[in-house]
């Protein structure tokens, strides 16, 4: 079924067809998995499909699903940053040390903002200017922000923030299960995903992380959109500071530990390439909803906390897994025959 | 798509003190909107009798943690005694804001009690509220939240108590005069340092003028650092008598510590540890008294005190009291705090009827 489809604009020009058959194939498991975990939840589970359940679910993973759309960008451009949860743990300890100093929110959110941009710059001038792999990079300045949000609040909480800001954090859209923060991801999913598939900003991303070199050889200038990518990066996951500490009510310089791992896991569950050039926002959405989703259900069902473990560690081994797989064994079956296989 | 980033962000930051110079919400201009009492709106009626089939949820700091596991099985065999079905869930790390799906859950689940070991007091805040708004009894143990957020907290002893009755058990030990040191956790735990403040007013009173406490060393309830902080405080202070950990980890590595070395029989390590962990060095003779409370007894308090609660048999107010089974009576006190009680003093005559 796949070697015939057409070719599209935005992957590169490199084995094309072949390559976007198994991507949208990839996709489109996952969207699958989303609606058989769902309607299994639905039918099995009466608590599931609750309003109140599920809204619940959505905003409790919106950090995460937020953060993923930057993640996406960067790891399409061949990059990945993996300091973004202690830039959110550097935005929460900030934001308590300055609200506890008597600053009004309105001033410290765009000082955040800032903040975040400001980290993800140094992020983007490290990889781009210096030419450090941003794996490496960012496991540096992963130790450096959490650092510094202990040395802005140091093992104390702040908490106490003003509730009308905590109930956009909590609060649902009027008339519907979303709430606020999830409304935002979907806003901004929407314009990722336009620019990602539908400019040509997105083919030069798409370009950038399959064949840097190339790209950068037909006019694309791969440094300034790995630049930007970052400094958006810093700038989601500041904000994503900002809805955590109101979410929870708790600003703390161990906030979101260990969350830059959650994001990755969605976004490689999403069917995009770690070695980049190769995804969909829409796979991105589906993995974080389904990693999202798939956990409240376990723990619905009171399902021991390693086995929850065990079952998403599993499920991302799979998806990184069966599309290389499936390349294998094609190649095999091409190469001795010389015919290209179209059996999955 | 912009062309120069670091243009953009000059711009960023230049809307955003654009926006900063404007005034806003404050922590001043925020401070009206009180919790309110919870508890206010119900009343209790002391007769009532407990219900059968209640369903309790323990909610630990994090499963899997020897001590936690020990508090929650008790609670859930306790709850047996009023046919109560009881359960323990919870998330493998202790982080602020882990066990707040697990709240979700309980409440879509419509437990009739949550028992809850916060990790974070305000984290915690919402969702327990949320619980409350829906007729599910909240009962902290262990670590408190914040008070508007729950019905009752089964304090497993009053800090004060166990501050002061860690200096006398060592004045008894080395016969009320020497060095001492204290053997802590980390720089910043919560319980530690309380303990420590009382501690530190204790020597105060003329009964310890022998005492000279000498250091307080911190361990990080790390194992291996805290058996090399001992080591480095008997290397600074040979003369040292007595050495206090009020943490389980810091007391079996400073008696493991001292039970192979030269100091054995010299030098006092008394503090918080469990029976299991510190029997060898009781029997040995490394350590001749230590304390804790009962966690199973902690358990088993806070199972009664939530069945109390979805019974309506209390509220949570202050001077309410309420039935717990083996243990007897028990009355809420201050801001709705139930205390299980002294802490026990082991020793090797009754270390063999305890097993945890």
């Amino acid at each position: 079924m796949a070697p015939e489809a057409p070719v599209k604009t935005d992957p590169p020009p490199v084995a094309a067809p072949r390559r976007l058959a198994r991507l949208v194939r990839w996709d489109v498991i996952v969207t699958a998995l989303l609606i058989v975990v769902f309607t299994g939840g639905a039918l099995g589970t009466p608590d599931f499909a609750t309003t109140d359940n599920l809204s619940f679910a959505l905003d409790d993973l919106c950090e995460i699903a937020l953060i993923a759309l930057p993640m996406t960008l960067l790891v399409v451009a061949a990059e990945v940053d993996l300091s973004v949860a202690s830039v959110l743990g550097m935005s929460s300890a900030l934001l308590g040390a300055l609200w506890d100093a008597g600053w009004a929110i309105e001033t410290i959110v765009p000082l955040l903002i800032v903040v975040g941009a400001v980290a993800g710059l140094v992020n983007g001038l490290l990889v781009t200017r210096l030419g450090l792999p941003s794996l490496a990079v960012t496991i540096g300045t992963l130790t450096l922000y959490r650092g510094l949000a202990y040395v802005v609040l140091g093992t104390k909480a702040v908490a106490q923030f003003p509730q009308n800001y905590a109930d956009l954090a909590t609060k649902t859209v009027p008339g519907t299960p979303i709430p606020y923060p999830f409304a935002l991801f979907i806003v901004l999913a929407v314009i990722t995903a336009v620019v990602l598939h539908a400019t040509g900003a997105g083919r030069a991303i798409f370009a950038t992380g399959a064949q840097e070199e190339a790209a950068f050889f037909a006019g694309i200038r791969v440094k300034r959109i790995k630049l930007l990518l970052f400094v958006v990066s810093g700038v989601v996951s500041a904000f994503a500071g900002v809805i955590y500490t109101l979410r929870y009510g708790s600003a703390r310089a161990d906030n979101g530990l260990g969350m830059e791992l959650s994001v990755i896991a969605a976004v490689l569950l999403g069917g995009v390439d770690f070695d980049g050039g190769r995804g969909t926002l829409g796979g991105v959405v589906a993995g974080v909803l389904l990693i999202g989703l798939l956990r409240n259900l376990l723990m619905l069902r009171d399902v021991a906390t390693e086995i929850q473990s065990i079952v998403t560690g599993l499920l991302l081994i799979v998806s990184v897994l069966t599309p290389r797989i499936v390349a294998a064994v094609r190649e095999t079956r091409r190469h001795p025959r010389g015919t290209v296989s179209a059996s999955s | 798509m912009l062309r120069r980033p670091m243009a953009a962000v000059a711009l960023v930051a230049a809307l955003a003190l654009g926006a900063a110079a404007c005034g806003g919400t404050t922590k001043d201009s925020a401070k009206d909107s009180g919790g309110g009492a919870a508890t206010s709106g119900k009343k209790a009626d002391p007769n009532a009798p407990l219900k059968k089939n209640l369903k309790l949820a323990f909610l630990p700091k994090q499963v899997n943690n020897p001590y936690e596991t020990l508090v929650d099985n008790a609670g859930i065999s306790g709850a047996r005694e009023f046919s109560g079905q009881a359960k323990e869930v919870g998330p493998s790390d202790a982080s602020a804001s882990s066990q707040i799906s697990y709240l979700n859950t309980l409440i879509q689940q419509q437990q009739d009690a949550i028992l809850i070991a916060a990790n974070d007091p305000n984290a915690v805040c919402g969702p327990l509220k949320q619980a409350m708004s829906r007729k599910i009894a909240v009962v902290t143990y262990d670590s408190d939240a914040a008070k508007e957020c729950r019905d009752v907290f089964i304090n497993q002893a009053s800090s004060e108590q166990i501050g002061r009755s860690e200096i006398q058990v060592m004045s008894e030990l080395v016969g009320g005069k020497g060095k001492i040191a204290i053997l802590s956790a980390t720089a910043n735990a919560t319980n530690q340092n309380t303990w420590i403040k009382f501690m530190k007013d204790e020597l105060k009173k003329p009964a310890y003028a022998g005492l000279k406490l000498v250091k307080v060393a911190y361990g990080d309830d790390d194992d291996q650092k805290s058996f090399q902080q001992t080591q480095g405080l008997l290397r600074a202070y040979p003369d040292l008598k007595g050495i206090i950990a009020p943490t389980t980890v810091g007391i079996a590595a400073a008696a493991r510590y001292i039970s192979g070395s030269q100091y054995k029989g010299k030098v006092e390590v008394s503090g918080l540890g469990t029976p299991n962990q510190m029997r060898k060095f009781v029997k040995d003779g490394t350590v001749h008294k230590f304390e804790l409370w009962d966690p199973q007894d902690l358990g088993y308090l806070a199972a009664y005190a939530a069945a109390s609660l979805a019974s309506g048999q209390i509220t949570g107010a202050q001077g309410e009291k309420f039935k717990a089974g083996k243990l007897g009576e028990r009355a809420i006190g201050v801001d709705g705090e139930v205390i299980l009680g002294p802490p026990t003093v082991f020793d090797k005559d009754n270390i063999d009827n305890y097993h945890f």
